[in-house]
């Protein structure tokens, strides 16, 4: 079924209808019609490119209590997202081409989003040997973001040879920078506040120390590197440096360290905790500055999900992570937009088109022109919402956004030319089953 | 007063007040018949996740004095019952119909958790968490202190202007924390002594001063020295080197004692380590109040009982200032 | 809300002294007397009963005992109400076994406070009798309780409230009726 979209604005802030069939823009214009084409009333609505997420937990195969590719990409496509990169901390290890591939046919199957499989850096994700990396790159899954998330690659030889060996490839390690010798046991950021609270820290350096470390041995190597989730005012440092210098680094930060700071934890409420942890204000702005200066490359949500059990607890006992597809334009919008440092034309590249690229993603790269794929979503920026349950489409309300209030609100999301959202609301699994079919044959 | 969670949240007026009622209490523990009727019919629960008998049995003692019934319950938190056992044993204890629950538990923030949890309706009473706090040592420690000073002229008085010394593993204290607060709110100064590797990162936004050397504070003539126990894991982790080096640096010994003004008390909360944090002959001399401790905590902990428990109850909201009619 | 005025200073000076003699007459002496103020205004009356009789003709001062019996942990209506802090007990040196304790409070109502001052004598002492002085008795017990000294019988409505003032506590003696509507 074809799409016209009628009156959006597109980022750049001119209005234009959109006529989508079989998978692509085929025009855009003003007053244009089609016979036959589902019709949808963009008025007011801004139309953004297709947001990718390089940084999600789908939990499956393995934690499927948590998460399945079905509720994952459920809950991306209500955020937003056409596109979700799959850590590979899942149970067994996505560390072959076997687990790679069975994670891209069940997204692919399910049709809500484009799911690409990360892959491990090591077998297992145990730090001792490279897993098939070449293996995975060839499969079907064409896997070209690497990484061991959840874990660090910390020791020294080994992200080297890690590094070297995906240029190979084409491929980029995505580092979750954590030294674990200085974070052993750490609950929060390392603080005044973590010693009153009697939390043990998780300090700055920890983080800092890894990507001072990494960007050199990628300099040293000639090789690509992704720093994951980026949550101090130092990383920050030490990325601008080390882009000043020419080193090929992107990075990322989530929108979590956008908005929210470690006085969060003073009431021992789980839902705050995460790792890498909230820290402070100085911390925050500084990232919204790098952001915007383009030092931070990407928002990605490092999307966590977990039961309810595994935060009913006490705050040592309590699982790290937080839900975030659902919630991440949102806050990208409260904490960058509505503050006056970004447009939304800023965020359209930082959420879609940047790490599409890191990504190796295609399709992504001239969004909006005749002949692009058809990956965009219509938002509106207008509205404000409580953030509560029925927000979340994932398997977990491990939201530290419930009980606030967050702007905006995504309408309708068009994944390879078939609405995944409409009205707001999910479109029926069968029926985005049977798009997605289509598409793929 | 619904919990006693922290001593951070307590006035200087509840504080006085609490240590007011603790003066009657230990009355109580001078008759014959030790046992008032206050609390006839209301359920305290200890709920003892970490290994104490000491406190456990200060506890329930105090629950016993007022008329109260003891459950017992010692659940020793394991990995294999992560997130299951708090919720699980908090809902089971209301269904008993505990009106009271003591908690000790590993994870700083524990008590804080399941108070606002709604698990329980319970009141709380916080016997240690993790390294947070344990408010009703340091309550006990301040009565101590301000009984030897005033003895039985205690009534009404903080500890303006008195000086204590605390040193040990400031970092892993609960007690230090719980008395850094609880001491200066009463009017106290205190000054904290440690090794920097013991000191918790931003120590200098507590309300007390900070040195490395022992000496030096001795010197300085402190009306009270409040040792800490060390724990020998310290040594493993590297916070120091070897326990000989620890206990010359920073261990109470009969020569610091000795130099020591002789009015000066030295305290400790148990159980202790003779011979590394302090030696033997300190801690039986005269100026050692670790028996005293040890019995006014029975006291205190039967005010704190007291003010929980026999008034009508509460509704969540007010949570811990002490509302008292005299 | 009309307050009126039925004890003066002299009149409550006049009662204290009469009850001191009653007292005095009633025990065949001042031996082995305990007087026990229910706190808070009853322990500065017991304290004036005590000063009375020990300047009485013939009297030992030094027989004369006087202290304090708070009964705030032993009332039954602890869980009806916000938490009561308790009052200092002094019991004298001597204790009060084998002696005859003498209770003073300052008004008797209901009788609750004074069953909750003898379970909390049971617990500290077997005294040989216990007695009951009242500077005002406004009836209306619930208990069978009954004062053996009586400073002035104020029968009263439950509608109407007594408010003793003394010296010591408010700066003024006085006893006054507020609530009652004239006759």
């Amino acid at each position: 079924m074809s799409i016209l979209v009628t009156g959006a604005r597109l980022p750049d802030g001119t209005s234009t209808d959109i006529l989508v069939d079989n998978g692509v823009i085929t025009e855009l214009g003003t007053s244009l019609s089609a016979a036959g084409a589902r019709v949808i009333d963009a008025a007011g609505l801004t139309a953004l490119p297709g947001l990718v997420d390089l940084h999600t937990h789908l939990r499956e195969p393995g934690f499927e209590q948590s998460e399945t590719v079905l509720t994952g990409t459920r809950a991306a496509a209500i955020g937003g997202f056409t596109a979700v990169f799959a850590m590979a901390n899942t149970s067994p290890v996505s560390d072959t081409a076997g687990v790679v591939e069975q994670v891209k046919s069940l997204g692919d199957s399910y049709g809500y989003a484009t799911v690409r499989p990360i892959g491990a850096v090591t077998v297992g994700l145990a730090g001792e040997r490279l897993s098939e990396i070449g293996a995975m790159a060839q499969s079907r899954a064409k896997v070209r973001v690497f990484s061991d998330d959840g874990k660090c690659v910390s020791d020294a030889l080994l992200m080297r040879r890690a590094l070297e060996y995906v240029k190979t490839f084409d491929g980029v390690i995505a580092q979750h920078s954590q030294e674990p010798r200085l974070t052993e046991g750490a609950q929060m950021n390392e603080s005044a506040l973590s010693g009153e609270l009697g939390l043990a820290g998780w300090p700055a350096v920890a983080e800092e120390a890894i990507i001072a470390r990494d960007v050199l041995l990628a300099q040293h190597v000639g090789a690509r590197l992704h720093v994951c989730h980026v949550s101090t005012a130092g990383s920050v440092d030490v990325i601008r440096w080390a882009k000043a210098r020419g080193i090929d680094v992107t990075a990322e930060v989530t929108p979590h360290h956008l908005l929210l700071t470690e006085q969060l934890v003073r009431g021992y409420d789980s839902r705050y905790k995460v790792n890498p942890p909230l820290r402070r204000d100085e911390d925050v702005l500084a990232l919204r500055e790098a952001l915007a200066d383009g030092t931070i490359d990407i928002v990605a949500t490092d999307h966590a999900p977990h039961p309810v059990e595994a935060k009913e607890c006490s705050w040592d006992e309590a699982a790290f992570g937080m839900v975030g597809l659902e919630s991440a334009l949102s806050v990208v919008q409260a904490a960058v937009v509505d503050t006056g440092l970004m447009s939304l034309a800023d965020v359209a590249r930082a959420l879609s088109s940047a790490p599409a690229a890191i990504g190796r993603l295609e399709g992504y790269e001239a969004p909006f022109t005749v002949g692009s794929s058809a990956n965009f979503l219509l938002y509106d920026p207008s509205v404000t919402r409580a953030f509560d349950t029925s927000l979340l489409h994932g398997k977990s309300i491990n939201s530290p956004y419930l009980g606030r209030t967050l702007p905006g609100q995504v309408m309708a999301t068009i994944h390879d030319g078939y609405a995944t959202v409409l009205d707001g609301a999910l479109v029926d699994a069968d029926e985005v089953a049977a798009a997605g079919q289509v598409r793929h044959g | 007063m619904r919990h006693l969670l922290s001593t951070q949240d307590l006035s200087r007026d509840a504080a006085i007040a609490l240590l007011d009622v603790a003066e009657d209490m230990s009355d109580v523990g001078e008759r014959e018949v030790k046992k008032i009727p206050a609390l006839r019919g209301k359920t305290v629960v200890n709920l003892f996740f970490e290994d104490s008998t000491r406190t456990r049995i200060s506890f329930e003692a105090a629950a016993k004095r007022l008329s109260a019934d003891v459950i017992n319950f010692s659940a020793k938190g394991s990995s294999v019952s992560k997130g299951e056992s708090l919720k699980d044993t908090a809902q089971t204890l209301a269904a008993i119909g505990a009106d009271a629950v003591v908690i000790r538990h590993q994870s700083s923030g524990a008590p804080r958790v399941l108070a606002d949890s709604g698990w329980i309706d319970a009141g709380i009473v916080n016997a240690g968490d993790g390294t947070h706090e344990h408010p009703t040592q340091a309550l006990l420690d301040a009565f101590t202190i301000r009984r030897r000073l005033h003895g039985t002229a205690s009534r009404g008085r903080g500890l303006d202007g008195v000086t204590v010394t605390i040193v040990g593993d400031i970092l892993h204290s609960r007690v230090a924390r719980s008395n850094a607060w609880l001491l200066t709110t009463l009017g106290a100064r205190v000054h904290v002594v440690a090794p920097a590797t013991l000191l918790p990162l931003g120590i200098d936004s507590w309300p007390v001063t900070v040195g490395y050397d022992l000496d030096e504070a001795v010197a300085a003539g402190p009306d009270v020295v409040m040792m800490l126990r060390i724990q020998s894991e310290r040594m493993h982790a590297a916070f120091f080197p070897t326990a000989r080096e620890y206990s010359r640096q920073w261990g109470f010994d009969d020569e610091r004692l000795a130099r020591l003004p002789a009015a000066s008390l030295v305290m400790h909360p148990g159980p202790m380590n003779r011979g590394l944090e302090i030696s033997a002959g300190a801690a039986d001399s005269p100026q050692s109040t670790v028996l005293e401790q040890v019995s006014n905590g029975v006291s205190i902990r039967m005010a704190v009982l007291y003010l929980l428990l026999s008034g009508e109850r509460l509704t969540s909201g007010s949570t811990h200032t002490a509302e008292v009619t005299k | 809300m009309t307050a009126r005025i039925v004890l003066h200073q002299a009149d409550i000076t006049r009662a204290l002294t009469r009850i001191s003699h009653e007292i005095l007459e009633s025990n065949r002496g001042s031996n082995d007397l305990v007087l026990l103020g229910i706190p808070t205004r009853g322990v500065a009356l017991a304290r004036r009963i005590g000063d009375i009789l020990g300047a009485i003709d013939g009297v030992d001062a030094s027989t004369i005992t006087v202290g304090a019996l708070d009964v705030t942990m032993y009332r039954d209506d602890l869980s009806r109400n916000p938490t009561r802090a308790p009052s200092p007990t002094e019991i004298p040196v001597g204790g009060i076994d084998g002696k005859t304790v003498v209770l003073v409070d300052d008004v008797l109502y209901s009788g609750r406070t004074i069953r909750a001052a003898l379970d909390a004598i049971n617990d500290l002492g077997r005294p040989r009798a216990v007695r009951l002085a009242t500077l005002v008795d406004r009836g209306h017990r619930e208990l069978p309780i009954r004062a053996d000294f009586v400073g002035k019988n104020l029968p009263t409505s439950a509608s109407e409230r007594i408010n003793v003032r003394i010296q010591e506590i408010d700066g003024i003696d006085e006893v006054t009726i507020e609530g009652s509507t004239p006759a």
